[in-house]
């Protein structure tokens, strides 16, 4: 579904990814860690086309109706509307627009470009409130403007609301597990494993193994200076979790 | 498609009607202004009050203060007078020219019944003469007079002299005395003691004509225990050359009555290279005269070279209340200097100000208001709150608030801020599947929701559209 090749990009002049290879298969849980600083985060806004990165160099192919097309060439509201979703590690606060329009418009949007029939406000009031259920919300979320005033949890969860709304094919969560207490984070998961099915896939960007206890990755990779340094079952998580980056940095090193 | 019908898309208003008006000699001097008092065949106490306004005017300066470049103009060279060749009297809309009711058809504004079904009253204003007002029938049955301010001056002179420059005078400002001198048309509407206008009332103002200045004159009265929603709409073709526009509107309340007044303004603003575009230079004024009177300003202020204008009140009676929520939306090299000024002379009388500006491009925006609290005014309120969102690099936005309290027992309250469209804002929009371009869209009219939705819902739906057109090419 995604196969990205030798992915090289920049930021104001500081190349940041130094050669990303990854395949990514419909069904599959990736989870992508490493220390600060090395290219998590760029990697997902690249892949979902954030302007302040060039790529300079390298593929990333996605599959759309079964055909592999070049995801670099699409606008990221393109990319969304395929079923690309970024999941925000700081979602930006809209003043003065209502969740529940923001919702229902970019529901929509998306709705339109892939051929479905739009839903009227009553329809799309009903689909929002199953999908707050699932993820123990509130309802009076949907009044307040998008994520003004809301408190790091609640931000993440409307992350993990958007993406169950949009049910994207590719779902990129950006350490969406930083800042949540475990009660926030079992809400998280619990979205995540909700939208899981074997058409679509989901990389998760993140520090922290408690995660991995309740999304369980069928691969891990630990991404190091813009290099995956290494790949491997849910079992290297454990590993990272116990010994920490250094022998594997060390490892890698080594090898240049 | 080719940059020039982009350009005609830019702004859809800027067709040029082609319809013969007749002759009228350039320029303004003293026997200009008797030749139009006569055309008009007006009273000579009218004949009295342009002239001292013309007078006053001679004497005047044309004011330094404002923070936005205005080329000089030369007064000599326009034509205060433009009128539609009328084939002959008109008695009935039946009766105008089809040309012209084509154009108010183009323009979205149908003189005909369909506007009744949406009830809403209109008074058409083309260059310098009203050339039609519907429903007044409907009106007359319960006493309210809309009708343009020529027709008043001759079936309701008392009122008009009554109210005429009470609330504007024609010394206030260098353009508010050129207008007493040769202001042609506009619209006059008089509510009955108790009684609530049972349609909204609408003003549309087209200027056609070629070197011609448009001044109109619009004076509202709210009796006693009165309401009446005001709307007015102004759009101008597209040419080259600047066109003056200076128009005055006089608002008067009495006791326990209200005024809904709400613009939109999208007059031609000039071309992308700056070109061209209306010179708005406005005074709108209001009295609260009566105790708890309202009077309220929505402004969407979109279009102009440059605008230049102040809608204010002034809160005579106890318990007056005054607001003002504006938008103001500069891109290209428009500059627009505009906001409000709230005097509060009666007891516990309140304010709000709620104004938005945006500016994008090479435009400057700037908010200018006053808060004038008089020793009289004890227990006054004010709240004002000016935001400017800045889209690009290259525009300006500018504040220039004044509040000057002469009374210890007020309270008043501004708040501002200045933010700037983030690329984060807008990527995050699009990762949710929104163009460039409905991203923007949606920051601004989050942006302006507060004044949006003081709008009646039709303006509302016009305003954002408005918007989203004007930013269409304006967002990189």
């Amino acid at each position: 579904m995604l196969e990205v090749k030798n992915l090289t990009a920049q930021v104001e002049g500081s190349e940041i990814l130094k050669g990303i290879n990854l395949t990514v298969k419909a069904g599959e849980i990736h989870a992508i860690m490493g220390p600060n600083g090395s290219g998590k985060s760029t990697l997902s806004k690249v892949i979902a086309g954030h302007p302040s990165y060039e790529v300079t160099g390298g593929s990333v192919s996605f599959d759309v109706n079964r055909k592999a097309v070049d995801l670099l060439e699409l606008e990221p509201d393109v990319r969304a509307k395929e079923g690309v979703f970024l999941g925000f590690q700081y979602p930006v606060e809209i003043p003065g627009v209502s969740n529940v329009d923001f919702l229902r418009e970019a529901f929509n949007e998306v709705c339109a470009h892939q051929g479905l029939e739009k839903l009227d406000d009553a329809q799309f009031k009903t689909l929002v409130r199953e999908k707050l259920k699932l993820l123990d919300m509130d309802e009076r979320f949907l009044d307040r403007d998008v994520n003004a005033g809301f408190s790091g949890g609640e931000k993440k969860k409307n992350e993990i609301l958007q993406m169950a709304l949009l049910n994207p094919r590719l779902a990129l969560l950006d350490e969406t597990d930083s800042g949540l207490d475990i009660d926030a984070l079992r809400i998280v998961a619990k979205g995540v494993n909700a939208i899981k099915s074997r058409y679509n896939a989901i990389i998760l960007v993140t520090h922290y193994q408690r995660l991995l206890d309740l999304i369980v990755p069928d691969y891990v990779h630990v991404l190091y200076k813009g290099r995956i340094i290494k790949s491997g079952d849910k079992s290297l998580a454990l590993e990272l979790e116990k010994k920490g980056y250094d022998w594997l940095i060390a490892e890698a090193e080594g090898k240049h | 498609m080719k940059a020039e019908e982009k350009m005609k898309e830019d702004y859809k208003y800027g067709f040029v009607t082609d319809i013969e008006t007749e002759d009228f000699p350039k320029g303004v001097n003293e026997e200009i202004v008797r030749l139009l008092s006569a055309r008009k065949n007006e009273p000579e106490w009218l004949l009295e009050f342009r002239l001292k306004g013309l007078r006053q005017w001679q004497k005047m300066e044309h004011p330094k203060w404002q923070y936005c470049e205005v080329p000089p103009i030369d007064f000599q060279a326009l034509t205060y007078y433009a009128k539609p060749k009328a084939k002959k009297t008109v008695d009935s809309l039946n009766e105008i020219d089809p040309e012209l009711l084509e154009t108010f058809e183009k323009l979205g504004i149908p003189l005909t019944e369909q506007k009744r079904l949406m009830g809403v009253a209109v008074d058409a204003v083309f260059d310098s003469v009203s050339v039609g007002t519907t429903h007044q029938e409907d009106l007359e049955k319960v006493g309210v007079i809309f009708c343009s301010i020529s027709e008043a001056v001759q079936k309701h002179p008392e009122l008009v002299k009554k109210y005429l420059g009470t609330v504007v005078p024609g010394a206030d400002n260098y353009y508010a005395a050129l207008n007493c001198a040769v202001f042609s048309d506009g619209s006059f509407v008089y509510i009955p003691p108790g009684v609530k206008c049972p349609l909204d009332l609408s003003t549309y103002f087209r200027i056609n004509a070629k070197d011609t200045g448009q001044f109109e004159r619009t004076l509202i009265i709210a009796d006693k225990g009165s309401y009446v929603n005001y709307l007015e709409g102004c759009t101008a073709p597209q040419r080259d050359e600047n066109q003056l526009h200076a128009a005055i509107v006089e608002l008067i309340t009495l006791d326990d009555a209200e005024i809904k007044y709400s613009t939109v303004q999208n007059w031609f603003a000039g071309d992308k290279a700056g070109k061209g575009g209306i010179f708005n230079f406005v005074t709108k004024r209001g009295h609260c005269v009566g105790k708890n009177s309202k009077i309220s300003w929505t402004q969407v202020e979109a279009g102009s070279a440059i605008t230049w204008k102040y809608p204010s009140c002034v809160l005579l009676g106890e318990n007056s209340v005054g607001s003002f929520y504006s938008v103001a939306l500069t891109n290209h090299f428009m500059q627009a200097d505009t906001g409000t000024k709230m005097i509060h002379v009666g007891k516990n009388t309140r304010s709000t100000i709620i104004s938005k500006g945006i500016s994008a491009e090479k435009s400057n925006n700037v908010y200018r208001g006053l808060v004038k609290i008089m020793p009289s005014a004890t227990g006054a309120r004010n709240y004002s709150q000016c935001d400017s969102m800045l889209i690009g690099d290259q525009c300006g936005a500018h504040t220039f608030p004044t509040i000057d309290v002469k009374n210890d027992s007020a309270v008043v309250e501004h708040e501002a801020t200045t933010s700037k469209i983030s690329a984060d804002q807008i990527f995050y929009l699009r990762s949710r599947g929104f163009t460039q371009e409905k991203a923007v869209s949606l920051i601004v009219n989050g942006f302006c929701k507060d004044v949006f939705k003081t709008l009646p819902l039709e303006f509302s739906v016009e305003a954002v559209k408005l918007i989203e057109m004007k930013l269409e090419n304006s967002v990189g």
